[in-house]
């Protein structure tokens, strides 16, 4: 019927594939895979990040400890004895040479010329301490101490206790985090400063099928982007993998989701990409620091622990460690999944009511 | 299958576009101020007016994307309300400078529009319309600015609609360009499609639209057939002078047949009946004042030159270019 208004125009149904919930998604996969910047960011850098920290933070024998000896009358025979410890590297040097070398780090402890001696350090310093046991030991040994028994040593390298085994989960939940919520308020709010959210408002397009495709289209780059880094950690970095890759995986889709959802809040409201990197590092900064990427969150003080507990990052964080290395299960991360699924509902219910279209 | 092709009979007994006393203000600014309109099935309408005159306002109540602060406003027979979807989907939309994705190719982008209709055009179809289908697989970011124009057109007609709305769809654009996209236009006028367009170039107005509003400051001024208006001017030539002095008020008064006089800097306009009967005592008289002549040129009365009789401004921002080079220093 509608044909004979217009010869010569060919009208068509559309075909399996050209519903606009699949096309919005096509679009946007097609959009980062040929973002070269992009897919570096989200597949490469977590990679050589994994490489360099575990290269930096690798298990190695305990650097020997630089100690300084007052020169003096016993500085001679100090000298001797701290070098027969085989864990300290003694050098004998003058007062004023001691004092700056202590205070610049390069030495751990100074013996002073006294006798019996003294030992200079800072016990505030961990690298001083332990040199003040073992200047302590070799001296009295020297002067003739005899140790009651010979203790046995048995040393632990066990894998999942090393630096990198702690790291790669951390990394995994930092990129979640970061590629959530860059790839969808960049290209929102880049839609929205070239009017194109606009047009499609225009269109008979419904807007939950324009946020639903960016949801699917992440979800499709979560499993390529955990699959990448985590292979590469368990072959290459020979970290553990204890806990079930289903769990594994389902806790990476939340985690996921929940910054989905809070890229998507982020970038309901401003126009620019300046307005919406601020916004995003303001959001994100906090989780960089508190959430125990790099170093444990509970080395923070108990009164902010509460604050750093509800922090989307820490529950990804603690609960992919508790999986990959612990072997948990997921019903024991009850909690943790709670809090992702929190934040997720309050990013997603947030957006809808603030989005800005035009 | 329910097809919602609409019947002929109906539509045309149904203005496309109509509002009455429609209003849209903006805190303090009233950029739509009680504005009346019809446009028919079938009509090319033009609102012609200056920047910031309202034009882009009123087209974007009609698209549903604002909501009018007072007034009634109907498209195609039926008010905006709910999801408009229904309505959405027999309009097509093209916005003032909108920024397609640079990494997609143009039939993904044809084809994703497409996406969000029923019923419509083929995406290469679409493409054909706009003399795009050899930059099919081309990415956006390889298009000139006049492709990326027709681009945007592409996506308006892929859902074959009934009513198109054109904001300023030749802005920015080399006169090659632009007359490429008048072409297009005329197409669809031939094919029947009612056509909403805003533009601040009278030329393009006169060519392509059947009925032009004259708007300006939220209001029409004037509105009726390109030629009905610039008749109603009375005169049908304009003679622009740009003298080293300033020319007498009585050497102007003398002469025969003058309908308006418009002083704008250093360049006078006359609206005459016949150019033949001006000049020659006008250049006798200047002569005679000694005044010197930088510049004389005589053109036939515009839509411009009605604006300028209404308002006693330019629409700025060119359309003009044949008459206004030199002019701008």
């Amino acid at each position: 019927m509608s044909a004979m208004a217009d010869p010569g125009k060919p009208r068509s149904r559309r075909g399996p594939l050209q519903f606009p919930l699949a096309q919005l998604t096509l679009a946007r996969l097609r959009e980062f895979l040929r973002e070269p910047e992009a897919v570096f960011w989200v597949f490469l850098f977590p990679l050589l990040l994994a490489i360099a920290l575990g290269v930096a933070f690798r298990n190695r024998p305990p650097d020997p400890l630089p100690v300084g000896i007052e020169s003096g009358p016993a500085s001679a025979a100090r000298l001797e004895a701290l070098e027969a410890s085989g864990t300290l590297v003694p050098q004998v040097l003058t007062r004023p040479e001691a004092e700056h070398a202590l205070a610049t780090g390069k030495l751990t402890l100074v013996v002073l010329a006294t006798d019996p001696p003294t030992y200079w350090f800072d016990p505030t310093r961990p690298d001083s301490r332990l040199a003040r046991l073992e200047v302590d030991q070799a001296l009295e040994k020297a002067a003739g101490r005899t140790d009651h028994f010979e203790p046995q040593v048995l040393e632990m390298t066990e894998r999942g206790a090393r630096y990198i085994d702690f790291l790669v989960p951390g990394l995994l939940g930092m990129n979640l985090m970061g590629t959530g919520m860059w790839s969808i308020g960049f290209s929102l709010v880049q839609q929205r400063s070239g009017k194109l959210l606009k047009l499609f408002i225009a269109s008979p397009m419904r807007r939950w099928q324009l946020l639903a495709a960016q949801v699917l289209a992440r979800l499709v780059f979560l499993a390529l982007e955990v699959s990448v880094l985590l292979g590469f950690a368990v072959v290459a970095l020979d970290v553990p993998m204890r806990g079930s890759i289903a769990a594994v995986a389902a806790v990476a889709v939340l985690g996921a989701l929940a910054f989905v959802g809070l890229g998507l809040l982020v970038a309901s409201r401003p126009r620019t990409i300046e307005g919406v990197s601020g916004l995003m590092n303001l959001v994100m900064f906090p989780m960089w620091i508190f959430s125990g990427v790099f170093f444990s969150n509970e080395r923070f003080p108990a009164v902010l622990q509460p604050f750093i507990q509800a922090l989307p990052l820490t529950a990804l964080n603690d609960s992919l460690r508790a999986v990959m290395l612990d072997g948990a299960t997921l019903m024991s991360q009850g909690p943790e999944l709670a809090i992702l699924a929190g934040w997720g509902l309050i990013g997603f219910a947030g957006a809808l009511k603030l989005f800005r279209w035009t | 299958m329910v097809s919602a092709a609409p019947a002929p009979a109906k539509t045309s007994s149904v203005p496309a576009l109509s509002c009455k006393g429609l209003v849209k203000r903006y805190g303090e600014l009233v950029a739509v101020d009680g504005l009346d309109l019809e446009v028919a099935a079938g009509e090319c309408f033009g609102l012609l007016g200056p920047n910031g005159a309202g034009k882009t306002t009123t087209v974007e109540l009609f698209e549903g994307l604002l909501q009018p602060d007072g007034g009634l406003l109907e498209v195609l027979g039926e008010r905006w309300q709910g999801d408009g979807q229904a309505l959405r989907s027999r309009l097509g939309v093209q916005l003032q400078e909108t920024r397609f994705p640079e990494k997609l190719r143009v039939i993904e982008l044809a084809t994703l529009f497409r996406s969000f209709y029923r019923d419509g055009l083929e995406p290469a179809a679409a493409l054909a319309l706009v003399g795009l289908e050899e930059k099919r697989k081309a990415f956006v970011r390889e298009l000139s600015g006049g492709q990326k124009q027709r681009l945007s057109l592409a996506c308006a007609l892929v859902g074959d609609p009934e009513v198109l709305f054109l904001d300023e769809p030749t802005t920015g654009l080399d006169p090659a360009s632009r007359r490429q996209i008048w072409e297009i236009v005329e197409n669809l006028k031939s094919r029947g499609r009612t056509v909403l367009l805003t533009t601040h170039y009278m030329e393009e107005a006169a060519r392509l639209c059947d009925r032009v509003a004259i708007v300006d400051r939220g209001r029409i001024l004037a509105i009726g057939a390109p030629e009905v208006l610039i008749a109603s001017l009375g005169a049908e030539h304009v003679i622009e002078l740009e003298t080293d002095r300033e020319i007498p008020e009585a050497l102007l008064a003398g002469l025969p047949g003058i309908e308006a006089v418009r002083r704008e800097e250093a360049t006078v306009r006359l609206t005459v009946r016949a150019v033949h009967r001006v000049v020659p005592p006008l250049l006798a008289g200047l002569s005679e004042h000694s005044i010197g002549v930088l510049r004389l040129a005589t053109h036939s009365a515009t839509l411009e030159d009605l604006f300028i009789s209404l308002t006693g401004r330019t629409l700025e921002g060119g359309g003009l270019a044949s008459e206004t080079s030199g002019k701008k220093k």
